[in-house]
């Protein structure tokens, strides 16, 4: 048997292409519709313009059984679109993958669980949705009851159930229907640590059983440990198709721009005097804004505006894990000693974040303009930065690695 | 920085023999979609029991938390009926061609009410479920199609009522009874068709969920529920002659209390029907393919 002939997902020349931006101008009289109408059959045949966007452009690989693949890129990278394409919810706009085995995802656990039904009602309508008989659902609901451990409220409504309740069994579904191929986008970024933990034990399991695993993840330490390879995609393209390391390496190598206009910007209200972010940075401080961020260096995140600030508005800093936990947020009003902002001067602001609180990983800054009140007129995201471990380890006990989500050094006493 | 090197007991654990046991041919092929109005027959089969369940998570999400739970399946038809009677036979004085009027309109309301919950449910079935549609492949077509039949449920519930009414005026059926489960099925093939439509065009116009609830209103009028077709004027005879509804009602009717079929209206309404569902069928397949995308 050749590897050519035995792969579990066969791939080749993927490509999906989304129409965007084509409905944003509403239509305003019937007949402005039906000229945009026949303007637009026009426009198709010319193929591309501005309003197409290829999520996925030639994507091609072989992926054969038992191995775990980790995919990775930048929001946006295609990731998500590729998972979708190989569950079959959206259709590639060109090429074609050949799976050989039962495909199970683990795209967002509990969908299709409804509030109203109870816990039993959800187990049977959860395992029918994701492609499960009755039969198979009979057999495996004690294992599932188990592992969600909601014994006692099996016929409770889900709507009573605590979030965490509620995460587990979905979780513990969605584990339980014995895929040949398992696609799974960063489930294990949502639940408490401990539950997190849990999933990746059953991953392990389940890759260790000789299923393949296909992870899309922002979790550049869970791809490491986790996959056996992994593909890097870029603007939907694939760039690096190697070890986990390797890619890791480019990504990160990709990822970190020193200063980025590639922000994500959420605008939540519209309002014409408020300046709009131009550019953030996020450094060292004191170091080239190439250079890479220690565990023991200050950090310095820089927002610069396209104008100046008018009257009333802050500013808002957070960080997030790469999973969308947000790990403090840090507002300008905080201190009485920070400098003020200058309505109709000011048009950059930094914050300072200290030495040692992040731990090493992956993290997004995301800055967010607002109100006095708290309402946000826009929220810039997907600035990403990486903290790493301090190479000259003077200190064997440096907490850069430890659980959590920050690193702190508390005083202890003893009595 | 330093990442875990490579964990070869990964790759390690395929188990001796698993790669043997892979087929020649792939179980599936993702690629564009060319043919027009595939079915994959095969596939639905496979998914049946996913019709099933969310059938009855419809029939019973719409009871819970009500407290008059499915007594609501009755008492819509029986308050409907209610206001006819008074305004249209006490009033207006209708010719029913011998039947009660609250008979005559109890078996209008209980087929219309089924019909116009069947496509409201299904018209607004696939964006009230933006999250599977999203995040899990299963037939679509299983969506709108749970509804209708949720609706079904809700028809034979109500159906008790008709037959208790039949029975305190005693208006017995005949051997046409045999051709009600016939006219039943041409009523949910219609619904569906209809659902179809809706569904599948509400994922991209929300115009449709805004329209459906006047379309209904609009549609009942036209539909023999209230009164009979032959009371309708005659230049507007020709509304229940093509509408589908009103064929079936009146066939209803027809099997339940006697009284003549309007064989060519029931015609037309086979014709109309069988249109409606293949033209409804290869719309929600062609749609289909980009509902994940712009819903």
């Amino acid at each position: 048997m050749s590897s050519e002939a035995k792969a579990m997902i066969r791939a080749r020349g993927v490509s999906k292409r989304y129409r965007i931006g084509a409905r944003q101008e509403p239509y305003q009289t019937l007949r402005d519709a039906l000229v945009e109408m026949i303007r637009g059959a026009f426009r198709r045949r010319n193929g591309d313009d501005a309003t197409t966007l290829w999520a996925l452009t030639d994507v091609s690989f072989d992926i054969a059984p038992g191995e775990v693949v980790g995919v990775i890129g930048r929001n946006g990278a295609g990731k998500s679109t590729l998972l979708k394409i190989l569950t079959g919810i959206t259709e590639p706009t060109r090429g074609r993958v050949e799976l050989f085995g039962r495909v199970g995802s683990l795209l967002e656990v509990g969908t299709g669980f409804h509030g109203e039904l109870t816990g039993r009602e959800n187990i049977y309508l959860n395992g029918a949705i994701l492609g499960m008989r009755r039969r198979e659902i009979d057999r495996r609901f004690e294992e599932i009851v188990d592992f969600a451990e909601i014994e006692q409220f099996l016929d409770t409504s889900l709507k009573h159930y605590s979030s965490g309740m509620w995460m587990r069994l979905a979780f513990a579904v969605a584990a339980h229907m014995d895929p040949q191929i398992l696609l799974i986008d960063e489930v294990l970024a949502v639940g408490d640590a401990a539950f997190q933990q849990k999933c990746l034990r059953k991953m392990r399991n389940v890759a260790g059983e000789g299923r393949t695993v296909l992870f899309v993840s922002h979790n550049f330490e869970a791809v490491a440990s986790l996959c056996s390879r992994a593909i890097l995609l870029h603007h939907g393209r694939v760039v690096v198709d190697d070890l986990p390391q390797p890619a890791i390496e480019m990504a990160l190598s990709r990822y970190q721009m020193p200063c980025r206009d590639d922000f994500t910007l959420q605008i939540l209200r519209k309002e014409d005097l408020v300046p709009r972010p131009r550019a953030i940075e996020v450094r060292a401080a004191g170091m080239d804004a190439a250079a890479p961020i220690g565990y023991d260096d200050e950090i310095v995140a820089t927002l610069q505006l396209d104008a100046p600030i008018a009257e009333g508005q802050t500013f808002t800093f957070q960080v997030h894990t790469p999973g969308g936990v947000a790990i403090f947020s840090s507002f300008h009003r905080d201190r009485a000693e920070n400098q003020p902002l200058q309505p109709g001067r000011t048009t950059a602001v930094s914050v300072r974040i200290p030495a040692r609180l992040l731990l090493v990983g992956s993290y997004e800054a995301v800055f967010a303009c607002m109100k006095p009140g708290g309402q946000a007129f826009w929220i810039a995201r997907e600035i990403w930065f990486e903290v790493h471990d301090v190479k000259d380890t003077r200190n064997e006990a440096l907490p850069s690695k430890r659980r959590g989500l920050v690193s702190v050094l508390l005083p202890w006493d003893a009595q | 920085m330093t990442y875990p090197s490579k964990d070869l007991s990964v790759a390690a654990a395929t188990p001796p023999g698993f790669a043997e046991a892979l087929p020649d041919e792939p179980l599936k092929v993702i690629e564009p979609r060319t043919s027009w109005l595939a079915i994959d027959f095969a596939e639905l089969r496979q998914y049946r029991e996913l019709l099933y369940f969310l059938t009855w998570r419809d029939v019973k999400v719409h009871y819970r938390q009500a407290a008059l739970g499915v007594t609501w399946a009755v008492l819509q038809p029986l308050l409907l009926m209610a206001i006819f009677t008074i305004f249209y036979s006490r009033l207006a004085r209708v010719e029913t061609g011998g039947v009660p009027y609250p008979l005559f309109a109890y078996a209008g309301v209980v087929l219309w009410t089924f019909f116009a919950n069947a496509i409201t449910a299904s018209g607004n079935s696939l964006i009230n479920n933006v999250n599977l549609i999203t995040k899990v492949y299963f037939p679509r077509m299983l969506v709108p199609a749970a509804a209708v039949a949720a609706c079904l449920l809700h028809l034979a519930i109500a159906s008790v009522v008709l037959i208790g009414m039949m029975l305190y005026y005693r208006v017995t059926p005949g051997a046409r009874l045999l051709l009600l489960p016939p006219l039943i099925l041409l009523t949910v093939l219609f619904a569906t068709a209809v659902g179809l439509w809706t569904a599948a065009l509400n994922v991209k116009y929300r115009d449709v969920r805004l329209l459906l609830p006047f379309g209904v209103q609009v549609w009942l009028l036209a539909s023999s529920v209230i009164v009979p077709s032959s009371a309708v004027p005659q230049q507007w005879r020709w509304v229940p002659r093509i509408n589908p509804m009103s064929a079936f009602i009146e066939g209803f009717r027809a099997i339940l209390f006697g009284g003549s079929f309007d064989t060519p209206a029931l015609v037309t309404a086979v014709v109309i029907t069988t249109i409606a569902l293949l033209a409804g069928v290869i719309v929600f397949r062609a749609m289909e393919r980009s509902f994940a995308d712009v819903i």
